[in-house]
């Protein structure tokens, strides 16, 4: 047990399991200052100028190589343009006529010419404009910190570190995934951050929404961070790290262990088979996904996907990158849901809403834009031909936005026929049932699809009126209120009843302690992060079925969240072996 | 001198591909290219003046070309907003 009253101990939001103890490298943008001098020799001065282009160009060139490896080409794109500036006649040539004519430093020149720019683009009300600002701030250091002939300084010590950052952006995770970062601490962001998607896929811990991370922590602070509990130990003392040391190593054997489940199914003790799926959200995630043993794609977020290409991706793309997946893939099946956009995932469409949650979001977006959610149709088609693929519609909450979906599925149908492109006629079709009223009319809904994925996210939040990302009010977040657990059961009772298959894709499958929960309401499968895979199983091989749909049954009588903790506990300590039952309580 | 009106047509509007490559296609051209939006006037051969264009969906650009090659600069830039920079 580790004293979370201890002055060094700090709890966030796990976003990422693991254990790991190294020194924290803190993440800060870089800023240079500039002052305004005189200066005698101005040819100096613009070779200097013209030298800090050339060097930082070779610099970007190198960042933009492995954004291509990392991203894919259409992703990098943000750092083409960058490269671009680097050539800008017109910023370029009034450099130069400034340096000349006004004789200062052109590290004051630089900085006065092209914050010029970025002042406009503040005044923007568009957040993607004050977003492209920041990019341009990137670009502008580089040039100063060249003309100042300082070396481009190895970001990170060397050894493994731990990044303590206010948040990440998708450039700084470029940086850092050849980097020997064994973990991640941020103040912002919750479960579905950047940060923790990459720490994810990654398959590096990962905290979360740790608010002062970047106040507490000081460089080379030593760190444990604790994954599995939201755990961060600043300087630890010998008590803890001895504690921590004795759980590494286990941790270690353990890790051994679970990799010998990599080829065995889930399969509980009295054989009770449940499917293990993964959720795909980078392009680095699926080897992973593959060595982890997932039987497949529970949920290709496609969002994620495209989400700094900048702009929607043609028909062509997306059957490349889908047909790339179901090859790569087949026999497993890999479902695919369509564009969720709205809500905390933003891609460039200039709408404000007032409610966004509430407001243009999932279907409803996709039914408005027809052309793009016919090109998605299409695309998904076209990569059906090995007949593993199945599509997901996010954010239903009535009827007539399945018949329209399905009125147009079939109408890019009929088009494929008299085109003679072949696709799979068959081709699933299910729903996310991530808004209480689709969770309430199951039953009619099971008429018209083949199978129910339940988004545990956006149902908790909808449920519970409670914003998740919303710090104030997180712990109004209850992934056990008994409300949430008896319309989990209503849910896959009434899709029994009509014999449709139930998968669950949320977080909450992500959750050591609710697994048993979920195999016991009676699940047949799970889609979780491919970290999480072997650790599922583990769980799962461990349960007795008969055993715990007895106990679910009483968590469905409770009247208050902590009495389902109490239970689950219990059940933790009286059946788990000592070894996995330390990492996964604290 | 040309002066041309054009819409954004495409969805996801003036982002940072487009942008780049409007000023790819101007490059080649010996003329000089103008952007006009919200009394905000923009060499069309700079990449980073390109940038401050907030342009979304619907919003409406005046465009000038001047000098020897304007007519064939002119209609090389316009086909590439008309077709919704290749993203209809």
């Amino acid at each position: 047990m580790i004293d979370i009253e201890k002055q060094n101990v700090y709890k966030g939001i796990p976003a990422a399991p693991g254990i790991k103890i190294a020194s924290a490298f803190l993440f800060k943008k870089e800023i240079e200052t500039v002052t305004d001098e005189k200066i005698v020799n101005v040819d100096e001065a613009v070779e200097n100028f013209n030298d800090a282009l050339a060097k930082s160009k070779k610099e970007l060139a190198k960042v933009f190589s492995l954004a291509v490896d990392k991203l894919g080409v259409k992703r990098a794109a943000l750092f083409e343009a960058q490269i671009m500036i680097l050539d800008d006649p017109v910023l370029i040539n009034n450099i130069i006529v400034r340096i000349k004519t006004e004789k200062k430093n052109p590290e004051f020149i630089v900085n006065d010419e092209i914050s010029k720019y970025q002042d406009i683009m503040t005044l923007s009300h568009e957040q993607y404009m004050r977003e492209r600002s920041q990019d341009i701030e990137d670009i502008k250091n580089r040039i100063i910190r060249n003309i100042r002939k300082k070396k481009w300084k190895s970001r990170l010590s060397t050894g493994e570190v731990i990044l303590v950052s206010s948040s990440l952006t998708p450039a700084d995770t470029v940086l850092f995934s050849r980097m020997d970062v064994t973990g991640y601490i941020t103040n912002f962001g919750g479960l579905t951050s950047h940060a923790a998607i990459v720490a994810r896929s990654l398959n590096v811990p990962a905290i979360v929404g740790l608010h002062e991370a970047t106040e507490i922590i000081q460089n080379s602070d030593i760190v444990i961070i604790d994954g599995f509990n939201g755990i961060v130990i600043v300087n630890p003392d010998e008590e803890q790290l001895l504690h921590y040391q004795k759980k590494l190593k286990k941790l270690e054997a353990v890790d051994l262990e679970l990799a010998k489940l990599k080829d065995l199914p889930a399969i509980t003790l009295d054989g009770r088979k449940i499917d293990i799926l993964a959720n795909l959200d980078l392009n680095e995630e699926f080897e992973s996904i593959i060595q982890n043993g997932g039987e497949g794609i529970g949920l290709m977020r496609t969002e994620q996907i495209f989400q700094e290409y900048d702009s929607f991706p043609s028909e062509d793309e997306q059957t490349e990158v889908y047909s790339n997946y179901s090859q790569k893939l087949y026999p497993l099946p890999l479902t695919i849901r369509a564009f969720d956009i709205g809500g905390d995932k933003v891609l460039p469409v200039d709408v404000q809403e007032p409610n966004p949650m509430l407001g243009w979001r999932g279907i409803r977006f996709l039914l408005d834009n027809e052309e793009l959610f016919r090109t998605q149709i299409r695309a998904v088609l076209k990569s059906s031909v090995h007949k593993n693929i199945k599509f997901m519609i996010p954010m239903v909450s009535s009827m007539r936005e399945i018949e329209l979906t399905k009125e147009l599925i079939s109408k890019c149908m009929d088009e494929l026929k008299s085109e003679k492109i072949p696709f799979d006629e068959h081709l699933e079709l299910g729903i996310m049932i991530e808004v209480p009223s689709a969770a309430l009319m199951i039953r009619d809904f099971a008429e018209y699809v083949d199978f129910f994925s339940i988004g545990t996210n956006d149902l908790i939040q909808y449920m519970l009126a409670v914003d998740r990302g919303n710090d104030i009010v997180t712990n109004q977040y209850q992934e056990f209120h008994p409300a949430i657990i008896r319309t989990l059961n209503f849910i896959i009772s009434e899709a029994k009843k009509t014999n449709t298959k139930v998968s669950l894709c949320g977080e909450m499958a992500a959750d050591y302690k609710a697994i048993p929960l979920l195999v016991g309401l009676g699940l047949d499968s799970i889609s979780v992060s491919a970290s999480v895979i072997p650790h599922a199983k583990e769980i799962i091989r461990a349960l007795n079925y008969s055993e715990i749909s007895g106990f679910v049954k009483t968590c469905l009588t409770c009247k208050t969240e902590k009495e389902i903790h109490d239970i689950l506990d219990k059940y933790y300590s009286d059946n788990f072996s000592e070894s996995s039952n330390e990492f996964y309580s604290n | 001198m040309l002066e041309k009106k054009v819409t954004i047509i495409n969805n996801a509007g003036l982002h940072t591909r487009p942008a780049a490559t409007i000023v790819k296609i101007a490059a080649q051209f010996d003329s000089e290219f103008y952007i006009l939006k919200d009394e905000l006037n923009i060499n069309g051969k700079s990449i980073i003046g390109v940038m401050t264009l907030a342009a979304a969906k619907g919003s409406e650009l005046a465009l000038s070309f001047d000098g020897p090659d304007e007519e064939k600069m002119a209609e090389a830039i316009l086909e590439y907003f008309n077709k919704g920079f290749d993203e209809l």
